[in-house]
């Protein structure tokens, strides 16, 4: 699904190298975990894969099925399947969250040749999703993000990667701000998306949230590189130690 | 005035000319006597730096094309009571019967001649007022040479929008007009106004509520790229009344839209609010004075610019708080959002306050679209330009508010997504 080789990458502005060449393949059906220390490039990672703005490619690959993903727009990666759920959502005021919702699913589908849903239709299947995560139609009609709790801004990016169906899910630290009872749901809702047409890589700091969304692989990045590759034992055992063991193996 | 002012003045009302008798004509020469006193607005003048006041000056009106558009008029879709304007003047056929349950409606030209009419208790008097402390030399231009205008007396509930359309179709031709609209204690109306008007047109809006009264404004005006406008509000609130009024603009060479709000009876509530979009040789001022006279009052202007390709908006805006306007509520913000490099803001807020127990407060900023904010949007699969427009809207969301009718808020809000759809590369 997702092939990562030697991916290098720097800052544009300052030239700071952030991704020291990192080799990661994700197979369809398969959930991985990318743990690490701060600033040890995760959401770097995370980032150029969805192609924001600010970073430099210096080196390596990215594809997605086999499609080069590096040189294609945001909006042409989120059509390819690729989804981002943000570590801190975005708020647009005077957006409404379904509104928003339905233009994007239909651009996504209108860019793959499909054909757009309409607003009856979309509002049954939302409507379905949403209540699944908690989400009652006042979340839905407010403005995107505007006045959501921490809790809310997350649930709300799980509903938009129910709503959107994408191949490959990124998720960025979803665990951060979050309640127990709110992980639980947010765990949920990723659970049930798990499938054998679609990938996840989800990026934390803590195993905690490994607990709820079982990973079938645990990588350790350090300094910008993969150093260390294991099954589900691997984050238990960084919770209970600490990086201190891998950063002295990695040398 | 020295010969040379003296000379323009008399250039500019060349062809103005005032009724023989009537009701009016006391207002008329009190307003031309007021005028020859001040003289036509020049650079110098304080709140005439930012904009050339040089084409609303001329003896005649700069040219304008007119817009060809198969686009239906704005408001098209609300239930409403029509006054047409074509070149500032009246269109009967394309009019509706001026008559509604809840309201006295005429047209100053009908009714100029009558020796007494209601309107004398309004028409020029909030001009005068709205003189001081600053000099609207163009406002009282209109009074005293004001060719027509609705007058419309608010004496209950109105059953439905009174919505005055100002269609042009010269490209030469200058409109002066001149509405009146007095809303008596308890009543409540909505005023529409939408169309270019004019290739250049002055107009003054005089709002008069009483006690517990409520006045709604909502104004479009015209897309007619090389239109000019000098339009002024003078609004004047009596207790527990409401005064709301939302101005959005789509291009047009030249406007500046002065509203001044007097709040004289104890907790008054007045809303002014505008949008401005603008694409290349676009200028719009939006001045705006409130005057907190009377304890207990909530004020809020609300006035947002988005600009691109040399746009230039300007806004000047002060709450003025009177000795013993305690408990004064006031709120300013003006906001640009620049989609290039060319554009400018120049804003001008101000507050000067002479009560102690008060609560007021201004922002200003300029900004360009939040790259963050972007890259969500598209992130979802929503292309740039699309994102950029939609975060175009968002900027403009709170101008929007500040309309209460859903409807009416929803006819503004397609208009703007077409005028930015148009735009699209």
């Amino acid at each position: 699904m997702l092939e990562i080789k030697d991916l290098r990458v720097s800052l544009e502005e300052e030239g700071k190298r952030i991704l020291n060449g990192v080799d990661l393949t994700v197979e369809a059906g398969m959930v991985h975990a990318v743990m690490g220390p701060n600033g040890s490039g995760k959401s770097t990672l995370s980032y150029v894969l969805s192609g924001r703005g600010g970073y430099e490619v210096t080196g390596g690959t990215a594809t997605l099925e086999g499609a080069d993903i590096l040189g294609m727009e945001p909006e042409e990666r989120a059509a390819a399947g690729l989804f981002l759920a943000f570590q801190y959502p975005v708020e647009i005021p005077g957006v409404g969250n379904m509104s928003f919702l339905r233009t994007a699913l239909n651009a996504q589908r209108k860019s793959r040749g499909e054909e757009e849903v309409s607003a009856a239709e979309f509002l049954k299947v939302i409507r379905a999703k949403a209540a699944r995560l908690d989400i009652d139609a006042d979340m839905l009609k407010r403005p995107v993000n505007v006045g959501f709790s921490g809790g809310e801004k997350k649930r709300n990016e799980i509903l938009q990667m129910a709503v959107l169906e994408p191949k490959m899910c990124i998720l960025d630290e979803t665990d951060s701000g979050l309640d127990v009872d709110a992980m639980k749901l947010v765990a949920g809702g990723v659970n049930e998306l798990r499938g054998a047409g679609r990938a996840f890589l989800v990026i934390t700091h803590y195993q905690r949230l490994l607990d709820h969304i079982r990973p079938d692989v645990v990588h350790i990045m350090v300094d910008g590189r993969i150093v260390k590759t294991g099954g589900p034992d691997l984050a238990v055992a960084v919770e209970k130690n600490g990086y201190a063991d891998i950063l002295a193996e990695a040398g | 005035m020295v010969a040379s002012a003296i000379g323009a003045l008399s250039a500019r009302l060349s062809g103005l000319a005032m009724p023989a008798a009537g009701w009016s004509l006391p207002a008329r020469r009190d307003a031309a006597l007021r005028l020859e006193g001040m003289g036509l607005p020049g650079r110098r003048d304080e709140y005439w730096r930012f904009t050339r006041p040089d084409a609303f000056n001329a003896e005649t009106a700069p040219a304008a094309k007119v817009l060809e558009s198969d686009e239906a008029p704005l408001f098209s879709g609300i239930d409403r009571l029509r006054v047409v304007f074509v070149d500032g003047v009246f269109d009967a056929d394309q009019s509706d019967p001026l008559d509604m349950a809840g309201l006295e409606i005429d047209l100053l030209a009908d009714v100029a001649d009558r020796d007494s009419h209601w309107a004398e208790g309004v028409y020029g008097i909030l001009e005068a007022r709205g003189q001081d402390p600053v000099a609207r030399p163009h406002a009282a231009l209109n009074t005293a040479h004001a060719v027509d205008g609705v007058l419309i007396r608010a004496t209950g509930k109105a059953a439905k929008p009174v919505a005055i359309h100002h269609y042009r179709s010269s490209e030469t031709a200058d409109a002066v007009l001149h509405h009146v609209v007095r809303v008596e204690a308890g009543a409540d109306v909505t005023v529409l106004e939408t169309g270019p008007a004019a290739a250049r047109f002055n107009k003054v809006m005089e709002v008069d509520v009483a006690d517990g009264g409520a006045f709604h404004h909502v104004r479009g005006q015209g897309r007619d790229h090389e239109r000019r406008a000098a339009t002024h509000i003078f609004a004047r609130l009596g207790e527990a009344s409401t005064f709301k009024s939302c101005t959005v603009t789509m291009n047009g060479i030249m406007t500046r839209n002065e509203c001044v709000i007097e709040l004289t009876g104890g907790g008054a509530a007045a809303h002014v609010a505008g949008a401005a979009l603008g694409d290349g040789d676009f200028h719009h001022d939006d001045t705006v004075f409130v005057i907190h006279g009377a304890e207990r009052c909530e004020s809020r202007q609300v006035f947002k610019k988005v600009l691109r390709n040399g746009a230039v908006g300007v806004f000047q805006g002060k709450i003025l708080v009177k000795d013993g306007a305690q408990k004064t509520d006031g709120y300013q913000i003006s906001q640009s959002l620049l989609l290039d490099g060319d554009s400018q803001f120049l804003a001008k807020p101000e507050l000067e306050i002479y009560a102690d127990d008060v609560r007021c407060s201004h922002g200003s900023t300029t900004g360009a679209i939040d790259e963050d904010a972007l890259f969500y949007l598209r992130s979802r699969g929503v292309g740039k330009s699309e994102a950029q427009d939609l975060l175009v809207l968002s900027f403009l969301a709170d101008v929007i508010d500040e309309i209460e009718d859903e409807r009416l808020a929803g006819d503004i809000v397609g208009r703007l997504e077409t005028w930015l759809s148009r735009r699209r590369g």
